[in-house]
């Protein structure tokens, strides 16, 4: 028997996705479709002898070519000739799904129409009569109960059993298309035409409507009675920031975080000391046994311990957002998201922002325009990720030790602010003219589906350590290159290397923060392959090699430093420039290379680094300066 | 009246969708003339607003639903 190909299209919160992981389960590729950052799902299923490739056009409510999914759905069927698509339509809601069904139609795409969720259009009271729809479009129509994996492997009997050159569009149809062609041959504005023909297929829609469906009156539905709390007055505040605190929770105390210390744990003080020995037992070169144990280890150990923060976080993300309330987020905080030019969307990534930029980088997708998503990206490594706190506290705890945590928390302030400012400053300058619109469905609250959101977390997952990895890799090894070597070879150490040479170049940049040593200059510099390694850089190279890198220890941690040559080294007012600038500069490297990964462009990588150390400069700058001139020091 | 000054749970009649780069978007969202749509509520921070209509919710900004004619049923 031939293979069989499968397209399946329809609105976004239809169920078209979790039909689809049921369909191919774990057999599935996901790709980008070319040029756009849109997943590109493609998924194989053996039945009956017959090999079906299905794939999962993204969720749209029109092909008008007007966001990058629509024109993903539009170019494809401009482009192939599936076997069979199928249109997923939530049947709780015809209505307007119809609406991409009948476009479809107008295009000549053969289609069979599944009238997903009908338990729940049962339960609103909702009866659809299959047979008048069949014939009123001609085209086969089927039906599944969301989440039935039963119901769904009906589908495969369906895909293997429908002939679909024994249908053809039907005389109402038919007559729709002539009326549209009519439309467009109008002298009307290009506009005008498109809106009439809008109206015509909702025309189409209500007739469709009137004869096949009947809607009893029923009570209220659950999501109505939730969006009460959930959506409205005070009590969605409070639930949201609840929400979003047990997010942190989950992701950096709970599970998250010990997680990823542990294999941080584990790949420095276990996998590379042994391999050290391993090595110089065998007698292996020491370069070559640097480059093992400093170089690969810690560059592969820091791409791995994001890897359970960033599946934990994705897999609470992608549980919320299959249940609905995402979008209750979004509507409840546009208002404040766009005083800073962005939509209420933009939220949920900015918010991850506080905890760690990569997946909030990575969250940035989800954004309608592409310039709710570019701003988002761009100004997210202003926030206090958790990796800059033991920064802030260090220095906070060693040169203001009466407010420490006054300073600690204005820092986190000023990386909000600045945020803000960017955001609007990017807003009417870069992206100038581009669009930032707010229209979103609000879908009834439903139960996610396990195997979605596993499958998801698990995408997600797997693309950041592929794409984002392997530049975080190579960066790893760079900064252990410079850190190891100079030009005579390998250096005794970090204070003779290329490091040391490249802190003290790059330190002469500082001289008007008053933070201009080769010590700062080299912690500046490490700092960017990871915020924590700011503290560790400056700890090595001031003779205090065993300090502890967490923020609950900066207390001791300072206590040992100042002893050291860093005591004298920064003045509270350099100290306070040091923190602006390290709150602010350059992404980590694994931000980085999510941010190459998103945008799909090695040039707004370039642009985030630079512009972002353009602003840390000036910043700390001003204050340095500012300070002085008010007389402190 | 706009679709903006509209109160909570009144069900109006859309008239007309006024000029906007979000035009197309709200008629391909079904907010055509002749559609009935029930001002649901409006969010905790006053914008934006939800309504119902052809049986689903959908948020809207009031500077757009503003654009949007309706008049009262019954």
């Amino acid at each position: 028997m031939s293979d069989l190909s499968v397209a399946l299209t329809g609105n976004p919160n239809t169920g078209k996705s979790t039909i689809f992981n049921e369909l191919t389960g774990a057999r599935q590729k996901i790709g980008n479709w070319p040029g756009v950052t849109v997943d590109k799902k493609t998924g194989l299923v053996e039945y009956k002898d017959r090999k079906i490739y299905v794939i999962d056009l993204p969720g749209t409510y029109s092909m008008n070519a007007r966001s990058q999914e629509e024109q993903v759905v539009s170019d494809y069927f401009k482009e192939n000739k599936p076997d069979i698509v199928v249109n997923v339509v939530d049947a709780s809601n015809m209505a307007r799904n119809l609406f991409l069904t009948v476009q479809l139609m107008e295009q000549g795409v053969p289609l069979i129409i599944n009238l997903n969720m009908m338990d729940e259009a049962k339960r609103h009271g909702i009866k659809i009569d299959e047979t008048k729809l069949e014939k009123i479009f001609g085209m086969p129509v089927t039906n599944t109960v969301g989440r039935s994996h039963d119901s769904v492997k009906v589908l495969l009997d369906v895909f293997t059993n429908t002939r679909m050159s024994n249908y053809s569009p039907s005389p109402e149809i038919q007559e729709h298309i002539a009326k549209i062609n009519k439309i467009r041959t109008e002298n009307n504005s290009a506009e005008k035409i498109e809106e009439e023909i809008i109206s015509a297929r909702y025309d189409f829609i209500d007739k469709v409507m009137a004869e096949a469906v009947t809607v009893q009156a029923a009570d209220p539905t659950l999501s109505d009675k939730l969006d009460k709390y959930l959506a409205n007055g005070i009590s969605s505040l409070v639930i949201m920031f609840a929400m979003f605190y047990l997010l942190f929770q989950i992701a950096f105390n709970w599970i998250g975080q010990p997680l990823a210390d542990l294999l941080g744990e584990f790949f420095e003080e276990t996998l590379a000391p042994a391999a050290t020995e391993a090595m110089a037992s065998a007698g292996v070169a020491d370069w070559m046994q640097s480059l093992v144990s400093d170089g690969i280890i810690v560059g592969v150990g820091s791409v791995l311990s994001f890897v359970p923060l960033i599946f934990t976080l994705f897999l609470c993300l992608s549980f919320l957002d299959g249940t609905g309330y995402m979008a209750r987020v979004a509507f409840v905080m546009d208002p404040i998201m766009r005083r800073a030019g962005l939509s209420g969307k933009g939220i949920m990534p900015l918010i991850m922002g506080f905890g760690c930029g990569v997946p909030a980088i990575m969250g940035a997708r989800a954004l309608d325009t592409h310039k709710d998503r570019m701003i988002s990206i761009l100004v997210t490594p202003f926030l206090t990720c958790n990796a800059k706190v033991p920064i802030l506290a260090l220095f906070a705890v060693m040169f203001f030790p009466d407010h420490a945590a006054n300073i600690v928390f204005a820092m986190y302030f000023v990386g909000i602010a600045t945020a803000i400012i960017m955001a609007k400053i990017l807003n009417v300058t870069t992206f100038k003219g581009e669009d930032s619109t707010f229209l979103l469905e609000l879908p009834p609250y439903r139960l996610p589906d396990i195997k979605t959101v596993l499958l998801e977390t698990w995408d997600k997952g797997k693309g950041y350590l592929i794409k984002a990895g392997t530049i975080i890799f190579a960066m790893s090894v760079l900064i252990w290159f410079l850190s190891s070597f100079n030009s005579n070879g390998m250096a005794e150490d970090e204070s003779d290397s290329y490091l040391q040479s490249i802190g003290s170049a790059t330190s002469v940049l500082f001289a008007p923060q008053g933070f201009d040593t080769w010590e700062a200059g080299a912690a500046v510099i490490t700092g960017v392959l990871a915020k924590e390694a700011v503290v560790s850089t400056l700890g090595i190279l001031y003779g205090a090699d065993d300090i502890s890198t967490e923020a609950e220890d900066a207390e001791e941690t300072s206590g040992t430093l100042m002893e050291t040559a860093m005591g004298s080294a920064f003045t509270p007012l350099s100290a306070l420039a040091f923190m602006i600038f390290t709150q602010l500069y350059s992404p980590c490297v694994t931000a980085l290379g999510t941010i190459k990964k998103e945008t799909q462009s090695w040039k707004w990588m370039g642009f985030a680094f630079v512009y972002t150390c353009a602003v840390a400069w000036f910043a700390s700058l001003i204050v340095y300066q500012g300070g002085k001139l008010l007389g402190f020091e | 009246m706009t679709l903006k000054s509209a109160e909570l749970g009144e069900i109006v009649r859309i008239d007309s969708v006024g000029e906007s780069s979000l035009k197309q978007r709200l008629l391909t969202m079904g907010l055509i003339p002749g559609t009935r749509v029930e001002i649901l509520r409006s969010a905790p921070l006053g914008d934006p607003i939800a309504v119902r209509l052809r049986a689903y919710n959908l948020a809207l900004r009031k500077d757009d639903a503003e654009k949007i004619e309706v008049s009262k049923v019954g």
